[in-house]
């Protein structure tokens, strides 16, 4: 059973052990052999464990909820308006933003393998490289949704985006209700990962969100 | 390619499940960070590109890809790609020796030039040869992928007819990328249908697909 093998916390938190000394002996042979820096193996995980991540991508879309000259850049070349807030380098080259709207609602998949906007959303979380999304965001969007406690009304339309190519998708997510006056960094706040890879929504505020405005 | 990473469409995979956002780490094990690490690391020696990376992991076995966990799968072609590559021996990895002196000449990144190429631009777009055959609304249907090679064209569009929404532009090949071979073909976004993916089922729906032209038939409007 394929899902229960992917989804399985046992499978993730302890590995069988032959698993885990492979990596160790792969690392200490390329260590040695002088093929990688141990030194650069930090700076990588240092960097898609605490620098890039989706709070990059949740900035880019509130400012172009606040700032309709921003999201005019986004809406017509992402990489650049993006690169503009400082964020560019790997999996983010091209990078297209697509807008939900009251019609039409997009997701983002990658049937393949896990393609990715990584500039803007860090490394992708587990359920999105598993084969129950990959194989069904495409053929099924209204289910897959619907497991994630996000459920449309049937007459708006689902646009789906395969990554089939070096193009990386972001979704631009619908601005939520009863946040008008709302500064940028608060509206950050109600713009979750998932909101962007369209399997949400954004964040409705809070009663308490709304009376601290 | 027929593998096992070419998922889109199929059934019994079972729920999603997913974690909740909020408190999913980035890593479920120490294991998982240290294969991300070297397959980034040794991707920077230069010695292979991101489409001989994906076809060896995607080359595998289907099942064995199937029931492997992501970084699983990013191992066994990091290894296959070592051994290719030259980079090791199998008797190294098997632990049985090691030839300290490779003999290859490559550079190996330190954490600051390291930090310069994650943040630095690759692009996929190469010079254009040729005029783009297509136009957007045009429309396409997409061939049966021929061979065992490398492919991006997902099975669940091949022989089906869709709309070009876009031209986006001449894009690095990734059939002939796979093999070390660096060209470049016109890159298209194609709309499909939910209904002519799917039937009725599909209803409301569509799904957009980037194929680069050698995937395409001029179809009939």
């Amino acid at each position: 059973m394929p899902h229960d093998h992917h989804h399985d916390d046992h499978d993730h938190t302890e590995p069988p052990s032959d698993l885990e000394l492979r990596v160790k002996a792969l690392e200490s042979l390329l260590v040695e052999k002088g093929l990688v820096n141990p030194e650069t193996l930090n700076t990588i995980i240092e960097t898609y464990e605490h620098k890039v991540g989706p709070r990059n991508g949740a900035h880019v879309i509130a400012k172009a909820w606040t700032d309709p000259e921003f999201k005019q850049a986004l809406m017509t070349d992402a990489t650049e308006a993006v690169a503009s807030l400082g964020y560019c380098g790997r999996q983010g080259e091209h990078l297209k933003v697509v807008e939900n709207t009251d019609d039409t609602h997009n997701l983002v998949v990658c049937t393949l393998c896990s393609c990715y906007p990584w500039t803007v959303l860090g490394l992708p979380p587990a359920w999105y490289k598993s084969a129950p999304y990959r194989s069904r965001a495409v053929s099924a969007p209204r289910e897959v949704l619907s497991e994630f406690g996000t459920n449309l009304d049937e007459d708006k339309k689902i646009r789906v985006w395969d990554s089939t190519s070096e193009m990386r998708y972001l979704v631009l997510p619908q601005r939520p209700p009863g946040t008008e006056g709302w500064s940028e960094s608060d509206l950050q706040a109600l713009v979750s990962r998932n909101s962007m890879i369209g399997v949400e929504l954004a964040r409705a505020p809070e009663p308490a969100d709304e009376a601290s405005q | 390619m027929k593998g096992g990473h070419d998922l889109g469409g199929q059934s019994g995979m079972g729920p999603i499940n997913p974690e909740p956002e909020s408190q999913e780490p980035v890593f479920h094990a120490d294991w998982e960070r240290r294969v991300f690490a070297l397959t980034l690391a040794t991707g920077m020696l230069g010695k292979w590109n991101i489409d001989e990376s994906r076809h060896a992991r995607e080359r595998q076995d289907p099942l064995t890809y199937i029931e492997n966990s992501y970084y699983e799968n990013w191992l066994e072609g990091l290894e296959t790609l070592l051994l290719d590559k030259g980079l090791l021996e199998s008797d190294e990895l098997a632990g049985k020796a090691i030839t300290p002196d490779t003999g290859l000449s490559v550079k190996v990144p330190d954490p600051e030039l390291a930090s310069k190429i994650l943040a630095s631009v690759a692009s996929s777009e190469r010079e254009a040869h040729s005029e783009a055959l297509f136009r957007v609304g045009d429309r396409v249907v997409v061939r049966a992928s021929e061979g065992t090679g490398h492919t991006r064209a997902p099975r669940y569009v091949q022989g089906v007819s869709g709309i070009v929404s876009a031209v986006v532009g001449c894009h690095s090949f990734p059939d002939s990328n796979a093999t070390g071979v660096h060209e470049g073909a016109t890159l298209y976004r194609v709309s499909f249908q939910g209904e002519d993916l799917w039937g009725q089922t599909g209803a409301n729906s569509e799904v957009l697909v980037d194929l680069w032209e050698p995937y395409l038939n001029a179809g009939e409007s």
